[in-house]
C-alpha cells in the first residue's frame, strides 16, 4: 500500500498509510492529516487513491501546494514525489512493483463492475455506420519505454552504386534496406546485437559471400552485405 | 474472388520471457475472413482454458453461422447478420466459460479478453471485450481502432489522467469487462471500411505494454510485405523489452477489394452462363 512520510526540517514525524479513498490535509482538526501551522490552510489539500494510483489536489489553499518544487492544482503522484506544504514535507512512497518480485503484478485482472464509477466509452475510431469521415484522430496509447540496454552504435556504409560513400547510422529498432517490390532486407537492432533478415524479393541478401536464407543473421563488425547488386559494409561505431 | 485469396492472415503467439505458460489464444479462418484473439486470466492456469474455449467455440460457431448466411446479409429482423451472430455467439461463449468456471473449482474466477474481426464486403466488423486491441495501418497512418475496456482508459476518458501520465499508472492490468466472469457480458461491435493495402494488427496487451505504439507502427510499416516476419519481429521486440506477459499477434492484410457477391446476381449469372 502506498504511504506518506510526513517530515519537517529533515525529521520524520510520522508514516501515514493511504488506506482510504480520500485523505484530507489541513490545519483544522477534522482533517485526516492535521498540520497545526499557520502557513497551512484549514482545508489545504486532498489525496485521492484509486487502487494503486494516488492523486493530489489542492483545495484552494492560500499558500499553495508544491510537488518537487512546482506548484500544482492537481497532480498524479509518482513514487518518491515530495509534497511541500509550508515547512512540512510529505514524501509519497508507492513501490508496489519493486516489492512484488514475481510476475503476478503484471497479470491482467478483472475489475468488478461498480467498483469504480464508469465513464462513457466510445470507439477510438468512428465506426462506419452512420457514415462519417474515416480519418479519425489517432488515439496513441503509450506504454512506458523500457530502458534499452547499451548497445554500441553501428552504421552501414554504401560501397558501390550511385550512393557509394553514403553512411547510414542504425539508430532505429529496424532499418530497411533495398527497394520495395524488388529486394528488401531489414536490420534489427536488438539488445545483444544487430541482425539482418530477408523481407521480400526473389534473392536473399548476401553476407560475406553467403546468401543468408530466410533466417535472421547476426552481423559482425566489417561484414560486407550485398543487396540488389549494391555492396555495403556494416561496422560498429565508437 | 474467395476471401482467402484477397486477405492474408498470420497468427503467432508466445509465452514471453517470464511466464511459464501461455494464457493467450489465437484463431483464424481465412475462408470466412475470421481473426480471433483472446487473453485469458484468473485461476491457477485456468486463463488458458478460458481463452482456449473462447477461440475454439467462436471460430467453429462463426464459421457455421456464416456458411448458413453471408455476414453482410440482413437477418429476419433487418439487422446485419454479422452483428446478430457476433452478439449471439459472444453471449453463448460467455455463458459457456461462466458455467465452466462455476461448476469446476479449478476454473473458478477464470475469464478472458476478446478481440475479433470478421472481414466481409470491404468491411471489417470488430467485436471486443477487455484490453486486447486492434490497430490499423493505412498508408502512413497507424491508429488504434478499439478502445480498451480498462480502468486506465476510463480514467483517460474522464480527464482524470493524461495519456502521458497513463504510462506511469500502476492500474494498467485492470480490465472493466471480460468474457466468462459474469452471467452476461456486453460486447462492443463496430464496422470499419477496409481499403486495399490496409494491414490490421490484433494483439494482446503483452505487445502494447512492452512496445511503444510508434515502434509497433514502424515495424508493421517496414515489414508489411512479409507478415510472418512482421509477426515474429513484433513478438521478438516485446521479448527483448522484457516480455513480462504472453504476447500474441494476428496480422491481416487486404491485398484487394472484397465486395460481397450478391446472391441474386450470382444465381442470375450462373443461369445466364
Amino acid at each position: 500500500m502506498a504511504k506518506i512520510i510526513l517530515s519537517m526540517d529533515g525529521t520524520t514525524l510520522k508514516d501515514i498509510p493511504l488506506n482510504k479513498e480520500r485523505i484530507t490535509i489541513g490545519r483544522k482538526p477534522h482533517n485526516d492529516i492535521q498540520i497545526d501551522n499557520l502557513a497551512i490552510s484549514g482545508e489545504h489539500a486532498v489525496i485521492v487513491t484509486i487502487l494503486n494510483d494516488s492523486f493530489l489536489e489542492d483545495m484552494g489553499s492560500t499558500n499553495g501546494t508544491f510537488v518537487n518544487g512546482q506548484q500544482v492544482k492537481k497532480h498524479f503522484l509518482q513514487n518518491g514525489d515530495t509534497i511541500e506544504l509550508g515547512k512540512y514535507r510529505l514524501k509519497y512512497i508507492n513501490d508496489v512493483p519493486q516489492q512484488t518480485s514475481n510476475a503476478d503484478f503484471e497479470k491482467t485482472m478483472i475489475l468488478r463492475p461498480g467498483a469504480v464509477p464508469k465513464a462513457p466509452v466510445a470507439p477510438a475510431v468512428p465506426a462506419m455506420a452512420p457514415p462519417q469521415p474515416t480519418a479519425a484522430p489517432p488515439q496513441p496509447s503509450m506504454p512506458p519505454r523500457p530502458t534499452a540496454p547499451a548497445l554500441p552504435l553501428a552504421a552501414i556504409q554504401i560501397l558501390s552504386g550511385s550512393n557509394a560513400g553514403k553512411e547510414m547510422e542504425l539508430t532505429k529498432t529496424l532499418t530497411t534496406l533495398g527497394k520495395p517490390g524488388v529486394q528488401v532486407a531489414v536490420i534489427a537492432r536488438r539488445p545483444h546485437g544487430y541482425f539482418i533478415t530477408h523481407v521480400e524479393g526473389a534473392n536473399f541478401p548476401v553476407v560475406c559471400g553467403n546468401a543468408i536464407g530466410t533466417q535472421a543473421h547476426q552481423l559482425k563488425d566489417h561484414d560486407i552485405i550485398e543487396l540488389s547488386g549494391i555492396k555495403m559494409e556494416f561496422f560498429i561505431k565508437n | 474472388m474467395a476471401l482467402n485469396e484477397v486477405l492474408e492472415f498470420v497468427a503467432q503467439t508466445h509465452a514471453g520471457m517470464v511466464r511459464t505458460n501461455n494464457e493467450d489464444s489465437v484463431a483464424t479462418d481465412p475462408a470466412y475472413g475470421l481473426a480471433i484473439l483472446a487473453d485469458g486470466m484468473g485461476g491457477y492456469n485456468a486463463g488458458e482454458v478460458a481463452s482456449g474455449m473462447a477461440t475454439t467455440l467462436l471460430s467453429s460457431e462463426l464459421a457455421k453461422s456464416f456458411a448458413l448466411r453471408p455476414p453482410s446479409e440482413k437477418d429476419d429482423s433487418g439487422k446485419l447478420w454479422v452483428h446478430s451472430v457476433l452478439e449471439t455467439e459472444a453471449a453463448r461463449t460467455n455463458g459457456a466459460i461462466f458455467q465452466a468456471a462455476q461448476s469446476q473449482p479449478q476454473y473458478a474466477g477464470m475469464g478472458t479478453t476478446l478481440v475479433m474481426g470478421v472481414f466481409h464486403d470491404n468491411t471489417v466488423t470488430v467485436a471486443h471485450i477487455g484490453d486486447s486491441r486492434l490497430y490499423r495501418l493505412r498508408g502512413e497512418d497507424f491508429v488504434q481502432v478499439t478502445r480498451d475496456h480498462s480502468l486506465l482508459q476510463e480514467q483517460i476518458d474522464s480527464g482524470m489522467i493524461t495519456q502521458e501520465q497513463a504510462k506511469h499508472s500502476q492500474n494498467k492490468n485492470l480490465v472493466t469487462r471480460a468474457v466468462g466472469v459474469d452471467p452476461e457480458v456486453s460486447v462492443e461491435i463496430h464496422d470499419y471500411e477496409v481499403l486495399p493495402g490496409d494491414v490490421y494488427l490484433f494483439c494482446s496487451d503483452g505487445l502494447n505494454d512492452m512496445v511503444e505504439d510508434e515502434e509497433i507502427a514502424m515495424t508493421v510499416g517496414a515489414l508489411s510485405a512479409n507478415l510472418e516476419l512482421c509477426a515474429a519481429q513484433l513478438i521478438q521486440m516485446a521479448c527483448d523489452n522484457g516480455g513480462r506477459d504472453n504476447v500474441s499477434v494476428i496480422l491481416v492484410k487486404a491485398k484487394a477489394e472484397f465486395p460481397a457477391t450478391n446472391k441474386w446476381i450470382s444465381r442470375f449469372l450462373a443461369w445466364f452462363n
